[in-house]
């Protein structure tokens, strides 16, 4: 199938005298259905990046193409409905005054008739569970519930991709539990491809694909496992070690052989099951 | 104080009052505002005042809450009425003393004045009390629509409207927490001279300015990515159902003014 | 004198005797012992935030008494003379890089000293002496605090409250929103403080791990009110109650329990960290490897 997302030698810098390009010939693609994280550490030109893929940002070079679409000015409007944007801030993107008008908001902005919004408002809260909360003003939601909106607000508009730009970083455990589990779900059900730009463990493990950033270059790419084995350079790439890692690092302080090879929480049981079971 | 102060605010509730389309509410609101100045003699005010009083009747707002919450306001009418009994003259005079007069026309003129300015904020406050902010902007951006022909922005104005209520909590949020973190700092708001006061306000207002700033940006950028390109071609998730309740309202402000006329001297 | 902060009895109410009337807090006793690293934990809405601006008299409260040091707070506390405290007590607010408003980073961090007093050549040394401090060196001084990164913000926040030389140090998520390795450096400074100059820390936390880590005390918050106050290590035994409150225990907790159950082992101690943990599976792994031989 064709790709969803290719993005062909970008590069961009904020002003002409920057001292480096904050994108620096980027180049990537995404299969439809596909979940591929961004890390990095701050300022690696991560969110530049997912503002290049719907316009936001206009790369001085290179080209974007979404859907088949090569991106230009004309058909910027189309390329935003296929992509949907989480961004950091929960309260920053909240336009409507209470959970069911913000989710209506983009579909006010493309002119679908008002019966149309009222279904798609409901099926949309209905599947980030929501819709207890339609009257609700945003002052009175948790950061996860008010990002839980900015999904539906997306998903009411029936894109092809959402991006999810350190969408958790702001939220507590709690909410970004439940974000991820609500992206999950409806990534499975509406069938979308996911970029996700991350810090978070848990998020960047969901992925199929794991692409690292640093000074505005992709650096590397991998499964999350081959990533994960990386041990204490992860900190540097900006993102946290798995407690697998840690432990394995604890244990060989202790003078314990471990395996060189990524191991999950499962796989860690396993490995200590085979140990104390070979007789 | 101005935990007390209810002016502007919004309390949810599903009284006779509270259900009233917007539009009727706030066309009441304003031509109760206007015909008050019809009022010229007790008579009149007292109709005023009975029609004010089975407003809030049939808003269920806590009377005692009610009154106790425009209070702080008093003051600042009391002290125009004193004004104005101090500077006018009369035929029946009861004290001068130099520019000071005090007569008996103009302390009736003061009463009058009182009672006028008290019977606005009753019905403004009734009006905000039992209308969602967002309902209130939807009736502004209604009535406003004939203005679309002389190129007034009233889509805008609307949103801009919107999007400003919709930011009041977040932002007394935020000013909460900056005073917060500079009074740990030591700061003093609100004690000392008038030239401490002002200095003390410069931590608070540019780390507001600058939220605020960055706020209106993100924003910004957030509704580009969801399709916003101006009111051009949007079709309106809220609409407005006018009742059979509205129209009777219209018809009570209707005889209101009528027996206004008819008592007037 | 002792710098302690003792909760006898006390409650919070917003805007009492209104309809909008709200209770944040009731019923609270507890201690914040001087020199200890204390952890508050709860949810978001659990009157953490609340209980934290009684730290140093930024609020009173409505019931009960709060001592901090010698000084006792009611609701009945004149606002005068309280400015001494919050000297004491420094707060870093959750995202402090809200705080910062002056021309330069040396400017700001000495506002704080310079409302104490300092004059403007102590608060400029002052400002140096904290620079190296959060990490950033003395090259930052005469920069705009607008024209930093975010995590360079924070840190110059930072810097700011440590700059009143509180005896107390309190700290509201401090590393919310950055990344892994910022977070990791800014955890590890406060330790340090903690460590070499006997600095009280409350920190109030999300992460299980900092807590095991870095805290040797602990407050469980919720619903307005503490639920159990403690060594981390005995209310992290009770792995159940926690999980059922939602907040999760650490992940070596978590896993040394998973083992244990699995396996038939019994640990002499509850590991709250990955050492702690590979130190008391050691043993069985050693045994095993001997049978094997």
């Amino acid at each position: 199938m064709d790709k969803i997302i290719s993005v062909n030698n970008v590069t961009f810098r904020y002003a002409e005298d920057s001292a480096r390009p904050a994108l620096d010939g980027v180049s990537l693609s995404i299969e439809p259905g596909e979940w591929v994280a961004i890390i990095g550490p701050n300022g690696s030109g991560k969110s530049t990046l997912a503002k290049t893929i719907n316009g936001l940002i206009e790369p001085d070079s290179g080209e974007v193409t979404v859907g088949g679409l090569l991106l230009n000015e004309e058909n910027v409007w189309d390329i935003r409905k296929m992509v949907g944007m989480v961004f950091q801030n929960p309260d920053n993107q909240f336009v409507g005054s209470t959970v069911q008008d913000d989710v209506a908001f983009g579909m006010e902005n493309l002119g679908i008739p008002r019966d149309e919004m009222v279904t798609r408002v409901h099926d949309a809260l209905e599947k980030v569970n929501m819709l207890p909360f339609a009257d609700r003003e945003p002052a009175r939601l948790s950061g996860g519930q008010k990002q839980r909106v900015a999904i539906a607000g997306i998903i009411a508009l029936r894109p092809d991709i959402i991006i999810l730009d350190e969408a958790t970083s702001m939220l507590d455990p709690q909410g970004r539990a439940e974000v991820l589990q609500t992206v999950k779900e409806v990534k499975e059900r509406e069938n979308l491809s996911v970029l996700s730009i991350t810090h978070d463990i848990d998020e960047a493990a969901e992925a199929n694909r794991v692409l690292m950033m640093s000074a505005g270059k992709l650096v590397q790419e991998g499964t999350p496992e081959e990533i994960f084995s990386y041990g204490d350079r992860l900190i540097e790439l900006g993102l946290d070690l798995p407690f697998p890692e840690r432990l394995k690092a604890s244990l060989r302080k202790e003078g314990i052989d471990v395996p060189e090879t990524y191991l999950t929480e499962e796989g860690l049981v396993e490995w200590l099951w085979t140990l104390s079971s070979t007789k | 104080m101005m935990d007390k102060l209810i002016f502007g605010r919004y309390i949810p509730g599903d009284s006779f009052v509270h259900r009233l389309d917007p539009r009727a509410k706030l066309l009441g609101a304003i031509f109760y505002i206007v015909i008050i100045f019809l009022a010229n003699n007790w008579a009149t005010y007292a109709v005023l005042a009975l029609f004010a009083f089975t407003a809030i009747y049939l808003s269920g707002i806590n009377r005692r809450f009610f009154f106790n919450g425009i209070r702080p306001l008093i003051w600042l009418i009391l002290f125009t009425v004193v004004l104005q009994v101090l500077f006018t003259s009369g035929e029946t005079v009861y004290l001068s003393l130099g520019p000071i007069v005090i007569s008996q026309e103009g302390i009736i003129n003061g009463i009058f004045i009182f009672v006028r300015f008290v019977l606005i904020i009753f019905m403004s406050t009734l009006l905000t009390l039992t209308t969602m902010p967002l309902s209130l902007t939807d009736a502004i951006e209604y009535l406003l629509r004939p203005f679309k022909l002389v190129k007034l922005p009233v889509h805008e104005i609307a949103l801009m409207l919107s999007i400003a209520l919709r930011f009041v909590p977040t932002l007394m949020d935020e000013t909460e927490k900056i005073m917060n973190a500079q009074r740990a700092r030591g700061v003093d708001f609100g004690e000392g001279s008038v030239f401490q006061q002002m200095k003390a306000i410069v931590p608070l207002l540019i780390p507001l300015f600058v939220s605020s700033f960055n706020r209106a940006e993100e924003l910004a950028t957030a509704m580009e990515a969801r399709g916003y390109q101006g009111g051009e071609g949007r079709s309106k998730y809220r609409v407005l159902h006018w009742g059979r309740n509205d129209t009777l309202v219209m018809v009570a402000f209707a005889v209101l003014a009528a027996a206004l006329f008819f008592l007037r001297t | 004198m002792v710098m302690d902060i003792v909760f006898d009895k006390v409650g919070y109410t917003y805007q009492k005797g209104t309809p909008f009337q709200s209770r944040a807090l009731y019923d609270i006793d507890l201690m914040i012992k001087e020199g200890s690293y204390t952890a508050i934990v709860g949810h978001t809405g659990s009157g953490k935030s609340t209980l934290l601006q009684h730290l140093n008299a930024l609020r009173k409260p409505t019931e009960g008494t709060v001592t901090i040091g010698d000084r006792v707070i009611t609701s009945e506390t004149e606002n005068k003379n309280l400015k001494g405290l919050r000297k004491k007590v420094g707060i870093v607010f959750q995202f402090p890089e809200s705080q910062l408003f002056d021309e330069t980073v040396a400017k700001d961090i000495a506002f704080g000293p310079k409302n104490f007093g300092a004059s403007e050549e102590e608060g400029r040394e002052i400002a140096e002496r904290m620079l190296p401090l959060v990490g950033l060196d003395e090259s930052f001084l005469e920069t705009s605090p607008f024209d930093l990164s975010g995590g360079q913000m924070r840190r110059v926040a930072i810097a700011g409250v440590l700059a009143m030389k509180p005896d107390v140090l309190v700290l509201d998520e401090p590393t919310a929103g950055l990344d892994p390795k910022g977070r990791r450096e800014i955890m590890d400074m406060f330790y340090r403080l903690h460590k070499e100059q006997g600095l009280t820390i409350v920190l109030v936390t999300h992460q299980m791990d900092d807590v095991a880590y870095y805290a040797d005390h602990m407050i469980v918050l919720e619903k307005g009110t503490v639920m159990k106050e403690g060594d981390p290590r005995e209310i992290f035994r009770d792995a159940d109650w926690l999980k059922s409150k939602q907040l999760g225990v650490p992940s070596a907790v978590e896993f040394a329990n998973q083992i244990q159950k699995q396996f038939g082992w019994s640990f002499s101690t509850l590991p709250l960290t990955t050492d702690e943990l590979a130190r008391e599976m050691k043993p069985f792994l050693l045994q095993k490897e001997a049978e094997r031989q």
